[in-house]
């Protein structure tokens, strides 16, 4: 029985290492016992020395899609795709069957990466940590994703922001950037990031921009599922935009049109004579005048 | 006034333009710590309103006050409401700073008309060249251009922009002549079909090989409201697909006409017609993407409007079940791709993976297809529907189950 831990930083690299030497030398899946660091060893296993890494040849999908497939939360993820590695080297075709039960749960596995993955480019919240007058200013995230996916998500965010450093912060793994250069280091407790009052001008922007006439919550749930809305600041903001929307509706429907403010005929009798001035007239905070 | 009540000012005023794409444009990214932003192709959408609409841009409007008197606008010369305006500084630095927290994928500026068109062109393409030039912004911007202005702004618009839109308002000339009074379709097209000729020349290479810089690289968009007018589905699909083809629109935008704040008299205030605005995006995917041709999508409407119970595709194959059950096994793309549930993908795996092996109705199922909904119209090894194509009560198997009327 071989018995092989894969590091949580750098998993992609350490299981293809591993992988690519077994498939080497020969070893069917049954004889490995992949494992994550910190869980106990298997009773009874005695643990031989891996097979140096070996050359293969493997389709490149199976590689894009191993790639994702590391990074998912299940414990047996690496012994799934092995033993799928191990049917490809008489069957290559089947990379390419939609129809196979075991393919079929990697590519789900994928899916479910890639969504995460997907989920959080959108939903982390940076806050400002340093000055912000400095040459490159700083930010900092806390995140919490269902899948290990701050490190390959990471160079998304390099690429994004360029000119600033940043960090997120998680429970599993922390990615700091730091003039342009990413590092992975160990999770962390929940850090108190200081307060940002852009935050505040976000979650008006958020509120605003909703339409009451159009609620649909289910549809918003099913894109930001609620796991993810303590995290979000905008969150705050949602139960009570909800509450109020079918009486702010109404209230739109059964208001009596009003009479336009004074200045509308004057702009509109400018506008026919070719000659528009500018529209910021001071009648905008008188009130408006009921039609009776 | 606060940035903080312009914000919630002008965000209120401009949540009636329904596009919030930041998808398609150029590939670019800040590596170089040179500027800040990227753009990789899809778009991505950083929260969701509980509308359901995705929030992906900051989609502000540079002043709500406006000449025009369009009937279905919140901000017409003869609205009560609230009037704000925000200066150049406030907008880049809106943009800058929703950025870097990862708020958004870049911006969406749109304007009431003030002084003159031109006037406020040059202000929004102002704010765009701050945002290129000096903050080396390359993120997404989606200027939304207005129809009258000046041929040099519209050509610098779209150097800086990655998309332009100009709004079609409404699905006929004649409604847009009643509830617009001051623009002109006409204009409306000329803007358009000028973009499209500055997008199509800056295509063309120099006699040196040389690109010019590309103009609005992720294209046009229009946007028109539905159910504020009397136009049919039929027209409505009619007119978007001369726009597609004329303008080589990247998308058309369908807005179903919703109560505003302090409405106009001239229109009813009713409650929007989302169930049609969906069918309709429906049925301009199957225009666009499932080989359909208008006439097919059409020609199933009753009185000249889709089936608000079922969608255009399954309407469609109820129509012609002559063709159907479809043999998943051996039948062409092009008619996989008929099948109420199948949509590309799966078509096009089901196309992949018949070559290794005899496909079976559980392989289906993890291909991926809608199979409650394909069950009726396919053949695959070990199912077959029997009469079930041709049952007459196989509408009533979709759509939903008829209301009792209330007496009050």
């Amino acid at each position: 029985m071989y018995h092989v831990v894969i590091p949580k930083i750098g998993a992609a690299t350490a299981w293809r290492t591993a992988a690519r030497g077994f498939l080497a030398a020969q070893i069917p899946p049954h004889e490995i016992c992949w494992q994550e660091p910190g869980t106990a060893p298997e009773l009874f296993a005695h643990t031989q020395a891996l097979p140096p890494t070996g050359d293969i040849k493997v389709s490149r999908r199976f590689v894009a899609m191993a790639n994702s497939v590391v990074w998912h939360r299940d414990r047996d993820r690496f012994a799934h795709l092995y033993g799928f590695l191990w049917r490809l080297r008489d069957a290559p075709h089947l990379i390419g069957d939609h129809g196979d039960p075991h393919l079929a749960r990697l590519r789900r596995m994928e899916k479910n990466v890639h969504r995460c993955q997907h989920k959080m480019k959108a939903f982390v919240r940076f806050r400002e940590i340093g000055d912000p007058e400095a040459p490159r200013r700083s930010f900092a995230a806390w995140f919490e994703p269902t899948h290990h996916t701050v490190e390959p998500t990471a160079s998304f965010f390099a690429r994004r922001f360029g000119d600033m450093d940043w960090r997120i912060i998680t429970p599993d793994k922390t990615a700091i950037c730091v003039d342009g250069v990413v590092s992975f280091s160990a999770g962390q407790a929940r850090p108190d990031l200081p307060e940002d009052a852009h935050e505040d001008l976000w979650i008006a922007y958020f509120e605003n921009i909703f339409n009451p006439a159009r609620l649909k919550v289910s549809a918003m749930c099913s894109e930001m599922p609620k796991k993810y809305w303590k995290n979000l600041p905008e969150a705050v903001a949602i139960p009570n935009l909800v509450k109020t929307a079918p009486e702010r509706a109404e209230k739109m429907a059964r208001a009596a049109p009003t009479l336009p403010p004074l200045r509308a005929e004057r702009m509109k009798e400018r506008l026919a004579q070719g000659n528009a001035t500018d529209g910021a007239l001071p009648s905008q905070t008188s009130a408006p005048r009921q039609r009776k | 006034m606060t940035v903080k009540r312009k914000l919630e000012i002008l965000s209120d005023a401009a949540k009636y333009d329904a596009s919030c794409a930041s998808s398609g444009s150029s590939k670019r990214d800040s590596r170089d710590g040179k500027g800040l932003g990227s753009n990789e192709g899809s778009g991505i959408c950083h929260a969701y309103a509980p509308d359901g609409r995705c929030i992906s841009l900051l989609k502000i409007l540079m002043t709500n006050f406006c000449v025009y008197d369009c009937s279905y606008c919140v901000n017409r010369v003869s609205s009560n409401v609230p009037r704000a305006r925000f200066t150049v500084d406030e907008v880049v630095d809106l943009t800058i700073n929703f950025y870097r927290r990862n708020y958004i994928e870049g911006l969406f500026l749109s304007s009431g008309i003030i002084r003159s068109p031109d006037a406020t062109m040059a202000d929004m393409v102002r704010i765009a060249r701050r945002l290129r030039k000096e903050e080396s912004f390359r993120g997404y911007i989606h200027l939304k251009t207005i129809p009258d202005a000046a041929p040099e702004l519209i050509a610098e618009a779209g150097l800086l922009a990655d998309r332009l839109s100009i709004n079609v308002e409404l699905p006929t000339d004649a409604a847009v002549e009643a509830y617009a009074p001051e623009k002109s379709p006409e204009q409306i097209r000329g803007a358009m079909a000028d973009v499209r000729h500055r997008k199509d020349a800056a295509q063309d290479r120099s006699h040196r090989g040389r690109r010019p810089p590309r103009f609005a690289p992720a294209g046009q968009s229009t946007q028109m409201i539905i159910g504020a007018d009397g136009a049919t589905d039929k027209t409505i699909l009619g007119r978007s697909t001369r726009l597609y083809g004329d303008y080589k629109l990247k998308r058309v935008y369908y807005s179903a006409f919703s109560p505003i704040p302090d409405s106009s008299a001239k229109l009813p205030l009713i409650s929007p017609p989302l169930q049609r605005e969906h069918r309709l995006y429906q049925a301009d995917w199957l225009l666009r993407f499932y080989g359909f041709e208008l006439d097919e999508i059409t020609s199933t409407t009753r009185d000249g409007n889709l089936d608000l119970a079922v969608d255009p595709k399954l309407a469609w194959a109820l129509e012609h079940r002559a063709l159907f059950p479809v043999d998943v096994n051996k039948a062409p793309k092009e008619l996989l791709l008929r099948v109420p549930g199948f949509g590309v993908k799966t078509a096009k795996r089901i196309v992949s993976t018949r070559r290794h092996c005899y496909l079976r109705y559980d392989h289906l199922l993890r291909i991926g297809g809608a199979m409650k909904k394909a069950q009726p119209f396919i053949v695959a090894g070990g199912w077959s529907p029997g009469s079930l194509t041709d049952s007459a009560c196989l509408r009533a198997r979709f759509a939903p189950s008829p209301e009792q009327l209330t007496l009050f």
